[in-house]
């Protein structure tokens, strides 16, 4: 989905609704953008430019992404969203942190 | 072609202005042109022009994949400024506000250049420091700048809320050398002038894959077959990415995120300034067209995205801030908004610079500002193309200064692209 152009139909254009784990499914303007979730620092003894790449260089996917979002005004989770960069529409929503899922299921 | 001139006009209105020529022929691709530029918008084109004028080559052509001036050129605010403090960015846009002041000529297309001046408002004596600063800077690089205080910028915009705003407006950092200019005209007046260089524009022509060698490009896929080249530049701004993967490059130090820009109904003259407004979470920017519509814009969408189109939450944003800032625009309609896909760096800064590949040019991260930067960017890119060489004024705007520490971030923003607004 990466290369190819395809045209931009059933875009999500007013709000993004994002099921929260904690909080249910909220509007968009709740929450703060992260950025790209796949990223993986590397150690730190890790080599410059190994810590260019991961501090500076984007796949920048035009297509399904998975990406941070900050719940500022709810419960201030770090959420892990899988979300297309073309249509909006979101896969899937999980808590960043492993263990925020105990809290989360008993909720 | 035929010149625009006054003998051309009076001439042509005896036959009702119908026999003039096309502005830019529509001509099938020829199977290898010795430079391909990737991106008819207004850099793309700026720089076929400049290859052809100032480096004297031929065989070249524009590959746009949709029509001319369809892109971000048609999607933006239409200011032009050079308030640029860092060193290779402050000498650029100079040198492109002053090719904008002389672009009409050149290219013998009226880009109705208007330099009525871009005034930042600033809110606090550490704002007006800080412009202070900036403004300086600028004026020991020789670019004009001042700062005006209260009662010369009530005297020059009587209609901002000087009243009871939450942030008190307390004067205006100025460039009156800036200004705007009419986007279409600006990326037709490219096309034309380019053509009548014998540049071959190539419209509806979507590259698809991109065929290459160990080091080296040798052939494009498009969608109006396969074109050889010797030398190919990428001047596709949000798309960048995309077309960098397609050459197999992996990654960039760039992110796609969207900007919208919207119009009002026309209304009489109300404002003869770029008037910006920046403080806090808002970010404003406002002028008035020749046609008497309001155009203004505000922040990037804050999240990634593809979409030309722009979110609800920032039509209620911007419109905080112009009622903060112009409470006269209350019952103003809107007409239209929309957005346009920037290519954010990771230091708000451009890149015009050499590849992995030998044969392949970058030209992209132009985040908000590529519409002024646009004459400087074709200027540059085409000497690099040319001369195999960055300009000594572009020498820092390449992929290896991350690495090397030599970030130019202007904002001060850090490594986050969706801040560089």
């Amino acid at each position: 989905m990466n290369g190819a152009l395809v045209p931009i139909q059933n875009c999500t254009v007013d709000m993004i609704r994002i099921k929260c784990p904690y909080c249910g499914e909220r509007d968009h303007s709740e929450f703060t953008y992260g950025g790209d979730a796949s990223i993986k620092y590397p150690a730190l003894d890790a080599s410059e430019s190994e810590w260019t790449k991961a501090i500076f260089f984007r796949e920048n996917i035009r297509g399904m992404q998975k990406e941070t979002w900050h719940h500022t005004n709810g419960c201030r989770l770090w959420l892990e969203v899988e979300r297309s960069t073309i249509t909006h529409e979101i896969k899937s929503v999980k808590a960043c942190h492993p263990q925020i899922e105990k809290i989360t299921k008993h909720k | 072609m035929t010149r625009f001139n006054a003998w051309n006009v009076f001439k042509n209105g005896f036959t009702g202005q119908k026999n003039w020529d096309r502005q830019w022929r529509d001509p099938v691709p020829k199977k290898e042109y010795d430079i391909i530029i990737i991106g008819g918008g207004l850099h793309g084109l700026a720089t076929a022009y400049y290859l052809a004028k100032n480096h004297n080559k031929k065989n070249i052509a524009v590959l746009e994949k949709g029509w001319i001036g369809g892109g971000n050129a048609g999607r933006n605010t239409t200011i032009v400024r050079s308030n640029y403090m860092l060193p290779g960015n402050h000498e650029f846009y100079e040198h492109s506000l002053k090719l904008w002041e002389n672009l009409s000529h050149d290219l013998n297309y009226n880009v109705m250049f208007s330099q009525r001046a871009h005034v930042s408002l600033y809110h606090s004596p550490g704002a007006k420091d800080g412009a202070a600063r900036r403004y300086n800077i600028m004026r020991l690089h020789g670019t004009d700048a001042e700062l005006w205080d209260l009662d010369t910028l009530k005297k020059n915009i009587p209609h901002l809320n000087y009243n009871d705003a939450r942030f008190p407006i307390m004067g205006a950092a100025v460039q009156r050398r800036a200004g705007n200019a009419r986007h279409d005209s600006a990326v037709w007046g490219y096309a034309r002038a380019a053509d009548s260089l014998g540049v071959d524009i190539l419209q509806n022509c979507e590259v698809s894959g991109v065929k290459r060698s160990q080091n080296n490009i040798e052939s494009l896929e498009t969608s109006r077959g396969t074109i050889k080249a010797k030398k190919v530049g990428f001047a596709v701004a949000g798309h960048t990415s995309v077309l960098w993967q397609m050459a197999g490059l992996g990654n960039l130090p760039i992110e796609s995120h969207k900007l919208q820009a919207f119009v009002t109904e026309a209304v009489k003259p109300l404002l003869d300034h770029v008037v910006v407004y920046g403080v806090g979470g808002a970010h404003f920017y406002i002028s008035q067209s020749d046609k008497g519509s309001m155009v203004f814009g505000g922040d990037l969408d804050w999240y990634k995205s593809y979409a030309q189109r722009g979110n609800l939450p920032m039509v209620q944003d911007t419109a905080e801030a112009a009622m903060a800032i112009m409470p006269c625009l209350g019952r103003i309609r809107l007409l239209r908004h929309w957005a346009g896909v920037m290519d954010m760096s990771m230091d708000g800064s451009f890149f015009i610079c050499k590849t992995p590949l030998s044969n392949l040019y970058l030209n992209a991260g132009w985040n908000y500002g590529g519409f002024k930067a646009s004459p400087a960017s074709g200027w540059y890119f085409a000497d690099l193309i040319a001369n195999e060489r960055p300009h000594k004024h572009v020498q820092n705007h390449n992929l290896e200064r991350f690495e090397k520490g030599i970030n130019i971030d202007e904002r001060g923003a850090g490594p986050d692209p969706k801040l560089h607004g």
